[in-house]
Order: C-alpha cells, then structure tokens, then sequence
C-alpha cells in the first residue's frame, strides 16, 4: 500500500480544506481499506470523516428524517424510529454485508462505495472505471452479475449498495457540502448512468463532503425490500428490489419501485411506477408493469437471468403487499 | 497525525489504545491495521488474518464494545477506541459465558475462526439484548428472540471452513439462554 498521510476533521469546512490533490475522505474504510490494499484507490491522504458532528439521526415534526452521513449504518438500522416509519430502509441495510461491516461502514461511505466488479478490483486487467480508456473486459468476460440496464459499451458494473436502493424508493436527499457552499441532492440525480465516462459513479466533483440524507416523510404505503443472492446471506445482490404499493378499492393508487444490482445506480422503476398507477390491484397488472420496465434491459451473454429475477421479484414484492402477505 | 510546520509527510502516528483493559500509546504506521498492530505489535495473536478484506470474520475484535473487522480498520482510525480481543473475554481464569458455551459444544474443529466466532458472538448477545432486528426478523420493528434462523443471520459474517456451524449455532444460542439447555458433558 502507498504510504499517506492521516488527518482527522473536527468540522466539515476542516474536511473540505485539509481535500487537497490525492485526497480521499475516510468513513469507515470497510470498501476504502479494502481498495487501497488491492492498489485500486493510492491516495496521498485520508481525511478521517468518521468524527464530525454529523453523526446523530434527527426525526423531525413533519416526519422527515434527517441522517448524519457519519451515522453507523448498524445504528441506522437500528433506529427504532426508523424500525417504525422507514421499515423499509432497515431491511435494506440489514441484507447488507455482516454485522461487523455494518457497525463500521457509516452512510456516506455507503453510499459512495464502489463497484464489486472484479475487473475493477483487479489492478493487472484493464477497466475503463479505473483506467479510463483502457477497455471494458467485463463485456466479453465475466460478466454474470453486472449490469443490464442502462449500461453502456464503456462499462456494465453495477452500483453495489443496498441501502441506497431503499433511499431511491423514499426518494431520500442528499446534503453536500462543496467548495462553493451547501447543495441538496436528489439521490437519483446523485448517481448517475456510465455512459462515456465509467469513471465517475456519481455526480459529485472530487472534494465534495456528503454531510447527510434526509427523508422527506414515510412513502404513505406498505414497503419491503427483498434481495436475491448467491447465498441465503452475506453476499452482494444479484437482483434486489424495494417495493411499496398503495391499494384502495381495488385499484393500485400509487406505488413506489427501485431496483438493485442491475444498473450503474439504484434503478428507480419510474415506468413501472406510472403502468401500475390507477391499474386493476391484480397480478396482470404487476406482471405487464414488470415487462414495461424492463423493455429496457439489455442483458449480455451471461447475465439475461436477471431481466426475468428482477421482474418476478416486482410481482412477488408487490404481489405479496397487495395480499397482506409480507 | 499531519506535521504543521511541512517537512517530509508524516505517515506515522501516536495513538492510544486500550487493549484488554491496558491503556498503550503506540507510534503506527498510518497504513497499518487496528489486526497487523494487534498481532505484529502487540503480539496478540488471537485474532487471525484469513483473508484482510472483510469477507470472513477471523479478525473480528470488539471496539467500543462492538463487534469489527480490525483487518478494515485503520489503527490510526482506531485512537482512543478501547478493543477486546479474544485474550480479553475471559475473566483471568473463568471463562466467559460464550467461551463455556463453545467450550461445552464443542464448536470448533481446527480452531481458527474461533476467536474471531467468539468475540462476534459476545457481541451478537448484546445486539439482541438492545433490541436489534436482523435480516430474517420478521418485522423489523420487533425485538427477536434469538432462535436458530437469528443465530445463523447474525454469524453469517463469521466463516468457519471445518464447517462447525451447526456447534457453533448451539454454543450461540446456549450462551443466549438464561438456563443451560442441557447438561453440558466435557
Ligand atoms: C465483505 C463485504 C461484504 C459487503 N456486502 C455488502 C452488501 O451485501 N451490501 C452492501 O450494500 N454493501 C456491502 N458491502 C459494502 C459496505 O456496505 C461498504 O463497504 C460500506 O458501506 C462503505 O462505508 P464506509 O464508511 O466503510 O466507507 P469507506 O470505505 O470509508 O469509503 C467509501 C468511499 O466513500 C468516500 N466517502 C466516505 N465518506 C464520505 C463522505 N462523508 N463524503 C464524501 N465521500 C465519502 C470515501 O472517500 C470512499 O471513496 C460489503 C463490504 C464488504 C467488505
Ligand atoms: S464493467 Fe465497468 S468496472 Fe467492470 S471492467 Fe468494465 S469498465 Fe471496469
Ligand atoms: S481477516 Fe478480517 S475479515 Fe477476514
Ligand atoms: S474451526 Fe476450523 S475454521 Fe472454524
């Protein structure tokens, strides 16, 4: 590992002063240690996070939430304010990693770890993620579980979070602090699709500080978050997907859908969501909002298996919330 | 930390730990492990390095009193923390109710993963004495009980390649119960 240097912020104008050049911001390390020991991230200096003030888990009048980005996500998960009103968000955390992991990763550390593709993790193959333009082996290669939507031919990793999968279906914020001053971000318009330029996951420019999420309010229907893996826990995702439905008389009211493990991003199935609004409650119509949204799919060699996973894992989601069966 | 007045940069630190009740200032390189620091320096070799990437739990000690994979953890993250390590559970010679447990079980073959499996497992008892729900608890807003299903969710970040697991879930959910579940034959 290259040496650096460690310096620890008391205050978020700390962290964004101490950012200079080779500057990496350390949560809990449990994906940046991680990448540093593999060669993949070398930077020159860690400015440890993990103690400033923005560590507390704030429930606020209007029923909004606001979570420090420095919040532990097995205390987020935890929060029996949460446990009550964002079920959803403490099931996602708690399919993630082991309960080692989660005491120590904390949510913006989270939220910005990086893809689990191997190539990525690999220094001695070639990754347009890591090694902007030299090449996307993944897309002839090994490739069974990235991505099959909105990828691109410069990259198909996926976004490898689970948390952030139930923040997209709660259509959570993120705060960001910048060199030019405070932004609240929409966690959809926080991620973004490969497109020519694998090499930024998100939209943040480097040196950005995330300070926090907030949750405007509980999504006003029953939601359940459900992760499909490798084995029966402690693994990525292959499909996951957090569902919520409201169902008055008959009809679907409105619905909320975002899937995991299949895109560069937590894939907010917007289309899905308006085929299901004003629909029969029926399983047909939970089958034809699946198949809408995942037109789209466009599976390589190796991973078609998650274009039909992720639609039978809407059906079921929902199905089972539609009958009182979750 | 970082040096004020430039010159070279400073990529080692003085921090303090407590270890096992024993209060130390110990000078780290910046990129060593709360486990290289554990083993190499302090010769505290209980917890193990199976793969220093978080993927099997040989390492986990408890700082702060919660449970953590120190191979992820940057010593120098770790100043001011205080850690129990395996060496730590016991009371001198009396045995902590989880090591008894594992002990009367027999829930280990070659012994590796064990104190990795014992520390994670004195702080599974206390997560669900707080009330934490897990991934198979069935509304997360209950507090389980730690049946088998629990045991085996909230382990699940602690492998075993003697394949132990089902010994291990019994010393787990024995060390759990208030009364022995049946008399412990050594
Ligand atoms: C074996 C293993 C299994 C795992 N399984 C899962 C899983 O099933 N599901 C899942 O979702 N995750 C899983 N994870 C990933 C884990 O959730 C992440 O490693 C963790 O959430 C990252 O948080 P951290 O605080 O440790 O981040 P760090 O490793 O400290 O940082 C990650 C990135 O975020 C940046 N960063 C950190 N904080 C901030 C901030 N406040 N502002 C700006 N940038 C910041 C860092 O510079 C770095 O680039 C697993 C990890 C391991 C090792
Ligand atoms: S899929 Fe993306 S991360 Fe994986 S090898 Fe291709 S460019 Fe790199
Ligand atoms: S050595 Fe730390 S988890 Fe394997
Ligand atoms: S007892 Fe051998 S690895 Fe668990």
């Amino acid at each position: 590992m290259r040496s650096f240097t460690y310096a620890r912020a008391a205050t978020a104008q700390d962290a964004l002063d101490a950012c200079t050049g080779e500057t990496r911001y350390l949560g809990g390390g449990t994906n940046l240690v991680d990448l540093m020991r593999l060669g993949v991230e070398t930077p020159g200096k860690l400015v440890d996070v993990t103690r400033l003030p923005h560590d507390a888990i704030e429930h606020r009048p209007d029923g909004g939430v606001l979570i420090g980005a420095a919040v532990r996500n097995s205390d987020l998960a935890a929060d029996p304010g949460v446990r009550e009103r964002f079920p959803v968000l403490s099931e996602a955390l708690l399919a993630g990693a082991s309960g080692q992991i989660r005491n120590q990763a904390t949510v913006g550390g989270n939220l910005l770890q990086r893809t689990r593709c191997a190539y990525f993790q690999d220094v001695s193959k070639p990754c347009n993620k890591r090694a902007p333009g030299s090449g996307c082996p993944a897309i002839e290669g090994e490739h069974h579980n990235l991505a099959v939507l909105g990828a691109s031919p410069s990259c198909v990793a996926t976004h490898p979070s689970d948390m952030a999968v139930a923040l997209s279906l709660l259509d959570a914020r993120v705060r960001v602090r910048r060199r030019d001053g405070e932004d609240v971000v929409a966690l959809d318009s926080l991620y973004r699709d490969p497109g020519d330029d694998p090499s930024r996951d998100t939209t943040l420019d480097p040196g950005d500080l995330i300070t926090g999420v907030e949750i405007p309010g509980p999504a006003g229907m029953p939601a359940k978050y459900r992760k499909v893996r490798e084995r029966a826990s402690f693994a990525f995702a292959l499909v996951s997907v957090a569902g919520g439905i409201d169902v008055r008389d008959g009809r679907i009211h409105d619905s909320r859908i975002a899937l995991g493990g299949v895109a560069h991003r937590p894939w907010r199935a917007r289309r899905a969501e308006d085929v299901l609004r004003g629909a029969p409650a029926t399983e047909e119509s939970l089958r034809r909002a699946a198949a809408t949204e995942l037109e789209r799919a466009e599976p390589l060699r190796d991973n078609g298996y998650k274009v039909s996973l992720a639609a039978n894992l809407i059906v079921a989601v929902l199905g089972d919330l539609i009958g009182g069966r979750s | 930390m970082e040096s004020a007045d430039s010159g070279a940069p400073v990529t080692r630190a003085d921090i303090t730990l407590t270890v096992n009740g024993d209060l130390l200032r110990i000078d780290v390189d910046t990129r060593s492990s709360l486990l290289d620091v554990l083993r190499e320096g302090l010769g505290l070799t209980g917890a193990k390095k199976g793969c220093d990437h978080g993927q099997c739990g040989a390492c986990t000690v408890l700082a702060d009193g919660r449970r953590v994979n120190a191979c992820l953890l940057l010593a120098v993250a770790a100043d001011g923390l205080e850690v129990t390590t395996v060496e730590g559970l016991a009371d001198g010679d009396v045995l902590s109710p989880v090591q008894e447990a594992f002990l009367g079980r027999d829930a280990y073959q070659c012994g590796y993963c064990t104190p990795g499996q014992l520390c994670s497992a004195t702080a599974v008892l206390d997560e669900a004495a707080r009330g934490w729900p897990s991934a198979v608890t069935a509304d997360v807003a209950d507090a389980p009980d730690l049946d088998d299903a629990e045991i085996r969710e909230r382990m699940s970040g602690n492998l075993c390649r003697c394949g132990a697991y089902v010994n291990i879930v019994a010393a787990v959910r024995e060390a759990a119960s208030p009364e022995p579940v049946q008399e412990v034959v050594r």
